[in-house]
């Protein structure tokens, strides 16, 4: 198979990762549209690794892996943290950064 | 050991006491923190002995020894160590500062007894002491005006001891401003010394001098002349004397140390140490000599009419350093320093003797209310008549021989210097008469009310404390001497104290008498040695010439001040009454301090309210403001990105990365 059908692919989940986190307001679902671009990379990564031939892509997919586990375990953590402080699961609500 | 290892320790000694009782002070009881203030002091004046000691060993001319420890500060082609010099002088100034401090560390142990801040006070005079070795051993001229400023600092500290007394800190700030000045002075004095001769050090500087200035020269002139400046502010001479009399707001123990004994020399010492510059600008030298001519008759005539006991005695101080500022600048150096230390002893001694009369009377320093102690404190008043003889030069006394050897060298120097001594003779009639007002006045007679209590019960029990100056109530707990204060005649440190002291008052005259053993000019020869003035000396018939008129004015001296104050007590009042714009002239002390008001403290007040109302204002504030503004401004515009809204956040990254990869594409085509 080609490589661009998997470039092509993995630009339309990053896509709609990226669409995901501007449209949705539930700290949730956020969260897995960041997955779902992180995992868009991974996949252009390994893809390109495949067409050139060596393994650094693939390795660099597996750091990017660690990195998104990172992540979820915080972001869940902050998840669990607004609900069991009874605060709105909405992140337009959440405005306390405002300057 | 050698003479500059005693010397270091001399140094050593009292810092290291006023650092322990310092930092000491929650955990030593307070006889420990006085004991260890007096100790080290004394420790101190026998390191002075180990040092005199090794001096004698050795030839006279091999007399001077520079020492460092290391380097204060070097940069390019300016190289300062932390050095000492040590030679007769400095030896000798060592001997007198300790070994007067000694016995006033002595005596502050009992007078300050009831005192709540008696380590800090044992700290502060252990500091001073240090500071005044340190002026006096210091081995170039940076390290000099290290120890003159801490002198200056460690008399701040003292003079507002009391510090909730508003008279104090007053007098404390004017004595530190006053001591800037004269600082000033001193550091301009070395800059120029440096620019000339491109050293600090004493031992070059005084062997370059008389190579490189013609005498008269005007740079030798200024620096001598910024040099007396320094020594003006610091010994209280004209123009600069007007904190001197305000000090005595600090306790007994600090008037008797710093404003008699120790400080207030500090310029007799300076002038004396650079003498060689003074010989190559005789100019500054005569300046010098004439405003201590000036001084001595200024302050001796506003010692006449003061009420004030300790006030008077302070001008009495001035009037003094004036004869020394006088035999040092004409070239009587050694008469100079010999009038220096008999004037340590019998001025410490009046002061003390006048701390326990003023602490009978409840504070009370007013003389018009004082009579009869010679009664109630009999140790006190016979000690206070010793120093009094001395100070009157009464024949056979300390001051005796000192004074009228500077007179005396005055008249074999001839020419216009005959007005010196004819001049001195009169201030010295004008000491005697003032000494004697004093002490007719407050020792002989019927016991005043305080005496009288004293008398019968032994003990004087004074009410709520005031500060006589002001009326205001004292406030006891920063330490204020309280009720339980302890008058001389009832604690050993103070008698002996004050009894080593008359000693000394009335027979330290005995080492130096004309044509007999004169051992304090055989021992300061060498170092003034290189003064063609030094070998001027006056013959011994001259000197005793001197000497029975001196003795003849000295007893007139008091027998006027028997005939006004005992015999005809009535008369100073009809002389007040007759000369009434006299006396009213001397009480305001020439108008000095209105007069330095309205030449500088005002206008310097007005400028500052100029820059307060314009500069600070407009210039200083416009800056400040409309630097703010900027930030600001730019603060507020840049804020409104910072929604709150995470999504916008994520739009404007996406956005931005979008943008980016655009530009990439778009320039890489």
């Amino acid at each position: 198979m080609n490589v661009e059908w998997y470039v092509v692919l993995s630009a339309l989940l990053f896509t709609t990762g990226a669409v995901g986190i501007l449209v949705r307001r539930s700290p949730m679902v956020i969260l897995l549209c960041l997955e779902l671009m992180l995992n868009a990379g991974n996949l252009a990564l390994v893809a390109f690794s495949r067409m050139v031939g060596n393994q650094q892509g693939q390795v660099f997919a597996i750091v990017v892996m660690v990195i998104a586990a990172c992540e979820v375990v915080v972001g869940l953590g902050l998840i669990v943290a607004l609900f069991r402080r009874k605060l709105p699961l909405n992140v337009d609500d959440l405005r306390e950064l405002r300057g | 050991m050698t003479a500059t290892s005693w010397a270091w320790l001399v140094l050593l000694l009292p810092l290291l006491g006023s650092i322990v009782i310092g930092l000491g002070f929650k955990v030593l009881p307070w006889r420990v923190a006085g004991i260890i203030g007096t100790v080290a002091i004394g420790l101190a004046f026998a390191c002075g002995i180990g040092a005199l000691l090794c001096l004698l060993g050795e030839d006279a001319e091999a007399r001077h020894h520079a020492s460092s420890l290391w380097t204060y500060a070097s940069a390019a082609g300016l190289d300062i160590k932390l050095g000492i010099y040590v030679d007769p002088l400095s030896v000798f100034m060592v001997l007198v500062v300790t070994g007067v401090s000694t016995l006033i560390h002595l005596y502050s142990y009992g007078y300050m007894q009831s005192d709540e801040g008696y380590h800090r006070f044992f700290s502060y005079l252990n500091f001073f002491v240090f500071s005044m070795l340190l002026l006096v051993l210091a081995g170039n001229f940076v390290l000099l005006i290290v120890g003159w400023a801490f002198v200056g600092f460690a008399s701040y500290a003292l003079i507002s001891f009391w510090y909730r007394r508003t008279t104090a800190t007053r007098a404390g700030m004017k004595a530190f401003v006053i001591n800037v000045v004269g600082d000033i002075g001193l550091v301009l004095a070395a800059f120029l010394i440096f620019r000339e001769l491109g050293t600090f050090d004493y031992g070059p500087v005084f062997a370059k001098a008389p190579q490189v200035f013609h005498t008269n020269e005007w740079t030798v002139t200024a620096i001598c002349l910024l040099l007396l400046v320094g020594a003006f502010a610091k010994s209280a001479q004209l123009p600069f004397h007007t904190w001197l009399p305000d000090a005595m707001e600090g306790p007994t123990p600090v008037s008797s140390l710093i404003h008699a004994a120790t400080m207030v020399t500090a310029g007799v010492y300076l002038i004396a140490r650079t003498h060689t510059l003074f010989v190559l600008a005789p100019t500054a030298a005569d300046v010098a000599a004439f405003v201590g001519l000036a001084t001595l008759l200024v302050a001796g005539t506003i010692a006449l009419v003061m009420t004030d006991l300790k006030r008077a005695i302070a001008y009495s101080t001035m009037s003094q350093i004036g004869y020394m500022i006088m035999g040092v600048s004409i070239g009587a150096y050694s008469a100079g320093m010999f009038h220096l230390m008999t004037h340590a002893f019998f001025k410490a001694l009046l002061f003390m003797a006048a701390g326990s009369i003023i602490a009978a009377m409840a504070n009370n320093q007013n003389i018009d209310d004082m009579k009869g102690f010679g009664k109630a404190m009999r140790f006190t008043s016979i000690t206070m008549l010793c120093g009094g003889l001395a100070l009157a030069a009464f024949p056979g006394t300390a001051g005796f021989f000192s004074k009228d050897e500077i007179l005396a060298y005055a008249t074999a120097r001839g020419g216009m210097y005959t007005i010196f001594t004819v001049l001195g003779y009169f201030g010295a009639l004008l000491t005697a008469v003032y000494t004697f007002r004093l002490i007719f006045r407050v020792l002989p007679g019927k016991p005043c009310a305080e005496a009288q209590e004293l008398i019968e019960t032994g003990h004087v029990a004074h009410e709520e404390p005031r500060n006589p100056a002001t009326g205001e109530v004292e406030d006891t707990d920063v330490g204020f001497p309280g009720a339980e204060h302890h008058i001389a005649e009832q604690t050993w440190p103070m008698k002996v104290a004050m009894g080593a002291l008359a000693f000394l008052a009335v027979f330290a005259g005995l080492i130096q008498v004309p044509g007999l053993d004169e051992t304090i000019t055989h021992f300061l020869d060498p170092v003034f040695a290189d003064s063609p003035l030094a070998a001027i000396v006056p013959s011994v018939a001259a000197s005793w010439t001197g000497l029975a008129i001196g003795a003849a004015i000295s007893v007139a001296g008091i027998a006027i001040a028997y005939w006004l104050y005992v015999l005809r007590p009535e008369t100073p009042a009809a002389l007040i009454a007759r000369l009434r714009p006299l006396h009213t002239f001397l009480v305001n002390k020439w108008y000095f301090d209105e007069l330095i008001d309205i030449l500088i403290v005002r206008p310097a007040l007005t400028i500052g309210r100029f820059a307060n109302r314009v500069f600070e204002r407009f210039v200083v504030d416009g800056l400040v403001n409309g630097t703010e503004d900027v930030v600001g401004g730019a603060g507020r515009v840049v804020r409104t990105v910072q929604s709150g809204f995470v999504r916008s956040y994520a739009l404007l990254l996406v956005a931005g990365f979008a943008g980016l990869a655009l530009y990439f594409l778009l320039s890489s085509s």
